[in-house]
């Protein structure tokens, strides 16, 4: 007893020293790797990729007589600083408000994130647990859609939702009738959900196979159908999934231009779309057009910060693997 | 549909929210609730099989809507609901099998199916034909975007520009700092600034540096031409200098894609184990030899499909230049134009969905790529 008792003791000295000349080591290689020139490069880079946004963030702040007779740099030796700028551009009416913009921003985006999740995760469902001929061949021409820029669909989906379905002289189906309606959302949720699909089932299903099969085997066994296993197992087990696309998919949303120029008019323009306007129309109105750019850049950043582990493994799961 | 969506307009816009979050709500439930019980036996769960798959079918032909001409439409769908359901009555692995799978498959792939299968195949056909649709007309619309009279052929090459430059620049940049950084004190912090352009709209970007580029008479507020005026030149209007505004206007995207490639290719740079660049530092190898040897094939892999990935957004972009020079002075790409010959009255369709192929066709190794990447990963599994 005594010896294995001083056998582990010794062990343990040893461990300990392997472990600290480890950290050693690993403390010296540390040192080498990163060069104070290297540091210094990074702190350049670093402030350089800070300036431009500094820089229209302050002006966003100063008055607009100031803004555009002196640089924002002269704010250090004179500073004179205001929120005026935002309740007036918040006021700011050009058909619709940027007020109004940034509410149908969010409009557009909260189901515009859940719907392509829901249904994206009920066929990754289907691709990672039900069998059928012919998956695979499916799946990576599911997946290879996500590539097509979205201006290659852009046309021909506007005429079918506004104009319906022509073949030859032979008039199939209606079109949903809502153009020129200013209130409707209907449009741009569907064009988004639709663009959103590869991506999200390609995520979710990497996600979602990799659940071990003994769970759903219990589950089953226990006498549950494809729809609880879905609604009570699979879809809590994929949370950290389903939170990493989420927050892509809503800035992927919110930052949109394109498919809100097409799918939106006049009435329910997010404020990207606003911003772009305003930005040619009014192109050298800075104390509008800096207030703006900060409203609609907060959102995605309060996102960001809040939720930046979910959002690096999103795009570490959607590149990497792509 | 239509109604329902009509109704749904009139309401406020906050209000729009939640009514169509349940709505949709309701629907994904009738459908989970229908694949929990389909394989259910019983004389009871066979009807029920039967009027759902022939009724369903039918019901969205006509909610979507259809003309009277096209009546006989809602017939055929009920008649595949019947053969579906013979399918799945036979089927080998029991009865509401094929009927579920195609409960879980249907929403995802008809979307899929109207939203980018039909449209990409649509906009082939568009090319060939004349700006209006009426009749075909060969290879007309892409001489024409090729000859002089349009800028169609400024817009390829600059398209071909912002392809090859920006991804590599952009990896380049991310890369070396994500080496800079790594394992230094303040590591999280200092990704930060440059990762944080990744959530900022291009739309926002585009604002961010118009500013710094901004031009005036007489005393500048643009950062960058007072920088010129410091150093003792004269100010210049960067947006408007051709073939300059270009490299300007790419310059944007590299400030939003170095945060993306350098946080992949951190995370690879984490991957690689410590021991090998323990090894190459017992046998002598300095910090740029280390680099090249043991970090560069450590992460070959994540550079490429960086490279791939902000390559297709190279090919996609379109905020930039609408939120800038909207293509003024030599800066249109074809992901942009072809949006604004569209937006035409009357719309150049045939232009249009010329040049969408055109961008296609760049497109294609890319899109070949990713398919062979995920078919071995597929076989791997």
């Amino acid at each position: 007893v005594i010896a294995s008792d001083v056998d582990t003791r010794s062990a343990r000295k040893l461990a300990a020293a392997t472990r600290k000349k480890e950290t050693n080591a690993f403390k010296n290689s540390k040192n080498r790797l990163t060069s104070p020139a290297a540091t210094i490069a990074a702190i350049v880079i670093a402030v350089v990729w800070t300036i431009p946004t500094f820089g229209l963030f302050v002006t966003s702040f100063r008055p607009p007589a100031d803004i555009n007779t002196s640089g924002w740099w002269t704010v250090f030796t004179k500073p004179d600083l205001t929120i005026s700028n935002y309740i007036q551009t918040l006021n700011f009416n050009d058909t619709i408000t940027v007020g109004q913009s940034f509410i149908n921003s969010l409009v557009i985006t909260i189901p515009a994130t859940i719907f392509p999740i829901v249904i994206a995760a009920l066929a990754a469902y289907g691709f990672a647990w039900v069998n059928f001929k012919g998956k695979d061949a499916l799946f990576i021409g599911v997946f290879s859609l996500q590539v097509v820029p979205i201006q290659v669909a852009l046309v021909p989906l506007l005429s079918l939702f506004s104009s319906g379905l022509t073949i030859g002289n032979w008039a199939v189906f209606p079109g949903l009738d809502l153009n020129g309606l200013d209130g409707s959302f209907a449009r741009v949720w569907i064009a988004h959900t639709m663009f959103a699909l590869p991506l999200a089932i390609f995520l979710l299903h990497n996600f979602i196979a990799a659940i071990p099969s003994d769970i759903m085997e219990a589950a089953r066994v226990d006498g549950a159908g494809h729809g609880q296993i879905f609604l009570r197992i699979v879809l809590p087990l994929s949370m950290p999934a389903i939170a990493s696309f989420a927050i892509l998919q809503f800035l992927w949303v919110w930052n949109d231009l394109l498919v809100a120029t097409i799918f939106t008019s006049g009435g329910n323009f997010p404020i990207t779309k606003l911003l772009t306007d305003l930005s040619g129309t009014y192109g050298q109105s800075w104390y509008l057009l800096s207030a703006g750019s900060f409203l609609a850049i907060i959102i995605p950043l309060v996102v960001f910060f809040a939720l930046q582990r979910f959002f690096v493994r999103g795009l570490l799961a959607g590149a990497t693997k792509g | 549909m239509t109604a329902f969506f009509r109704w749904l307009a009139g309401l406020p816009p906050l209000a729009q929210i939640p009514i169509i979050i349940v709505a949709f709500g309701v629907v994904i439930g009738l459908i989970l609730f229908f694949v929990e019980v389909a394989p259910r036996s019983g004389r009871g769960y066979t009807v029920m099989r039967l009027a759902v798959a022939v009724v369903v079918p039918a019901a969205l032909v006509l909610i979507l809507g259809v003309y009277n001409s096209a009546v006989w439409l809602v017939g055929l769908a009920a008649v595949l609901g019947g053969v579906l359901f013979l399918l799945d009555y036979r089927s080998r692995q029991g009865k509401g099998y094929v009927l579920q799978l195609v409960a879980f498959m249907a929403p995802a792939l008809i979307l899929v199916a109207i939203g980018l299968f039909y449209p990409v195949i649509r906009t082939f056909v568009a090319a060939f034909l004349s700006n209006d649709g009426s009749h075909f007309v060969g290879f007309n619309n892409f001489a024409y975007v090729f000859s002089g009279g349009s800028q169609g052929l400024v817009a390829l090459i600059n398209q071909l520009v912002w392809v090859l430059i920006a991804p590599i620049i952009a990896t380049a940049i991310g890369l070396a700092y994500a080496v800079f950084i790594d394992k230094s004190r303040g590591e999280k912090v200092l990704k930060v600034f440059v990762f944080m352009p990744v959530a900022i709209s291009f739309v926002g970007a585009s604002i961010i540096f118009k500013f710094f580029y901004d031009y005036q008479q007489g005393a500048q507020i643009g950062l960058l031409n007072q920088i010129v005026v410091w150093f003792g030149g004269q100010p210049v209007n960067w947006l408007q200098s051709s073939p300059l505004n270009d490299a300007l206007l790419i310059i944007i995207l590299i400030w939003t894609q170095t945060g993306f490639a350098m946080v992949l290719l951190s995370a690879a740079i984490k991957g690689i184990p410590d021991e090998q660049q323990e090894a190459a530092e017992l046998d002598g190898a300095n910090a740029f030899q280390r680099f090249r040897n043991v970090t560069i094939p450590g992460i070959r892999p994540t550079i490429i499909v960086t490279w791939i990935t902000i390559s297709i957004v190279s090919l996609k972009i379109y905020d930039i230049i609408a939120a800038t020079t909207q293509g003024s002075n030599n800066t249109s790409v074809l992901s942009y134009q072809m949006v604004r010959l569209f937006e035409n009255l009357p719309p150049q369709t045939g232009t249009s969905s010329a040049e969408a192929l055109l961008l296609f066709v760049l497109i294609l190794p890319f899109l070949i790529f990713n398919a062979n990447n995920i078919r071995k990963q597929r076989l791997g599994l």
